[in-house]
């Protein structure tokens, strides 16, 4: 701090003076103070983020089960999903969204592929990747079977890396 | 009035720091298009709405209805474009003269943090008109960022408050871009233009007379407001002829083919293309402003020379070496895409390594092989070492941002400009 006033011998004894002991006490309350101010910050700012925003569990009806016939894909907008029913029966609902960018895929049914446009990667019908630069399967939402009725958990969101057969739901 | 345009001067400047072509009055532009932004983004804010379901109808009233609104857009726009390629241009004049070493170093990084501002407050800007442009440009840059290793997702859905774009996202966009951005633009704007003073004027070259010492009134004021005219004046030309982009209202469900990013991430956006992620998205733009960052703390054996690219030899080797880099990038965009694809010829093999470490290695060995052919014939100084490396890097940038803005069309495929 000030050198000037302090008192020579105390200076060469190397001690921390009282001065200087206050200097820094001062300097690292301000530091503490800035710090707890930044933490209460960043918490207003983002406590509540994922409460305001939906967490609910949401249940789409898809249809009934007899209405998707094996090797087909039935686009679902409004619960931004693809429902996908294999050759052998059993069902997924692929998210819309590419696992490179997020850009919404399509299907081609001619290719029987989906197609992503923004930097074309491709999936098949079972999300698998068919073509880079996505470097994981589709992500899927869980289906409930009842009473013959497809039911799609559009609120739950499972990421995967590739496919795997026990991620396929059946038709009792 | 005369009193507030001399306080914020010197009372006298040397005659050299005057002649235009030791700074071309880049800085100076760059406070006036922050002044500029600061006035026509209030007036946008007396009709914006920043909510999903009024954003998009707001922008769409102040085109239709509003007398000026269009035009206001406009300057809003251009001049976020000209600021950021001012701000750029600057950024290059002042590390090209020398001017961030010794008193002026942490200047430096309050100018590269400036820079950094200035990007985020375009990039936030982007998201507001929340038309597909906008919607599709920000999911993908957003979802860049969840490539960062180990932290990356959760630092995407912060940024985001979410998996997808939200209402909240556009919230806390339009919050930090109209109001916590602009606030520490000016604060650090004010300090920029202090050390600039403190570090006695702006850099000239060493070992020259300063000339004589002029009255900053007029010789200096007078300059500075014809350039302000002038750019004024160019700008609106550009808001009168050139509409701001507007398409349709953005659409979660169908993605535009080609969906870019924003276009000072084009660059980022190409690397992509041909790196894995891990090192397009986090490593090489980490390392590189690293680099930029620490350049001013390198220990040099000459003192700054102040002249454009220190010496004729240091000019030589950085034209040489802007050639290279263009050529290597170049190669580079068309042998990945048109003759070998890394990621395909090695299925077996990671994505990291085979379209990461091994093109990078390769890239390394190339420049490697450069230096040690043709560049250590110079015999260049640190300083001119550490000059080449910049040229390289930021002739690499431009060709990279050049050829995602113009030269990508359909599915992101190569082609030429009038086919995109």
């Amino acid at each position: 701090m000030n050198r000037k006033n302090s008192l020579p011998e105390i200076e060469n004894s190397g001690k921390i003076n009282r001065r200087d002991f206050f200097g820094m006490a001062w300097k690292g309350l301000g530091i503490l103070a800035a710090l707890e101010l930044l933490g209460m910050i960043s918490a207003y700012i983002f406590s509540a983020k994922n409460k305001q925003s939906h967490v609910t569990k949401l249940i789409q009806d898809a249809g009934s089960v007899d209405s998707f016939a094996p090797g087909s894909v039935s686009a679902f907008m409004g619960g931004r999903f693809y429902l996908a029913r294999l050759q052998n029966g059993g069902f997924i609902a692929l998210s819309l969204r590419c696992t490179h960018l997020g850009c919404s895929i399509s299907w081609e049914e001619s290719k029987k592929r989906f197609i992503c446009p923004c930097h074309s990667s491709a999936f098949d019908i079972s999300g698998e990747v068919l073509n880079p630069p996505a470097a994981r399967a589709l992500s899927y939402y869980p289906i409930m079977i009842e009473n013959g009725m497809v039911k799609v958990d559009v609120g739950t969101l499972k990421e995967r890396n590739s496919f795997r057969k026990d991620q396929l739901v059946f038709a009792q | 009035m005369q009193n507030i345009l001399l306080h914020l001067h010197p009372s006298k400047v040397s005659e050299r720091s005057l002649t235009f072509n030791r700074t071309f009055g880049l800085g100076g532009m760059a406070a006036l298009l922050i002044v500029i932004q600061i006035i026509t983004g209030i007036l946008l804010r007396f009709y914006y709405i920043p909510s999903p379901a009024g954003a998009y109808s707001s922008v769409v009233f102040l085109k239709r209805q509003v007398l000026f609104g269009q035009f206001v857009r406009n300057i809003h726009y251009w001049s976020g474009v000209f600021l950021l390629m001012t701000a750029f241009l600057h950024f290059l004049r002042v590390f090209l003269t020398g001017a961030f070493r010794e008193d002026r170093r942490i200047n430096w990084l309050f100018g590269l943090s400036l820079l950094a501002v200035i990007v985020l407050s375009n990039f936030t800007g982007y998201l507001l008109p929340w038309d597909q442009l906008a919607y599709w440009a920000i999911t993908v840059s957003t979802n860049i960022i969840g490539y960062f290793p180990f932290f990356g997702e959760s630092l995407r859905m912060t940024i985001i408050g979410g998996k997808e774009l939200n209402a909240d996202t556009l919230q806390s966009f339009f919050t930090v871009h109209s109001a916590l951005l602009p606030f520490m633009l000016l604060l650090i704007v004010v300090y920029h233009f202090w050390r600039v003073r403190k570090s006695g004027g702006i850099m000239l070259p060493a070992g020259q007379d300063k000339g004589e010492m002029l009255p900053v009134m007029p010789s200096l004021v007078y300059r500075e407001f014809i350039l302000a005219l002038l750019l004024i004046a160019v700008l609106f030309l550009f808001a009168a002829v050139f509409n701001a982009p507007l398409l349709e209202r953005a659409n979660p469900v169908y993605s535009m083919n080609p969906t870019k990013a924003p276009w000072y991430f084009a660059g980022v956006q190409e690397l992509l293309m041909h790196f894995h992620p891990f090192f397009a998205a986090f490593i090489i733009p980490l390392g590189v402003l690293a680099f930029l960052a620490w350049i001013p703390f390198i220990s040099y054996d000459q003192k700054p020379s102040g002249h454009w690219f220190i010496s004729e030899k240091g000019k030589r080797s950085a034209k040489a070496t802007a050639v290279f880099a263009a050529g290597v990038t170049l190669a580079g965009i068309f042998f990945n895409a048109w003759v070998l694809n890394f990621e395909m010829i090695m299925p077996g093999i990671p994505a990291v390594i085979s379209n990461g470490i091994i093109p990078l290695a390769i890239l390394s060995l190339l420049m490697a092989v450069y230096y040690r052919l043709y560049l250590k014939r110079f015999r260049l100084s640190k300083a001119e070492k550490v000059q080449a490396a910049f040229v390289f890097i930021v002739v690499s940038f431009v060709i990279l941002t050049l050829c995602g803005i113009f030269f990508r069309g359909k599915d992101m495929a190569l082609m030429l400009p009038w086919n995109v």
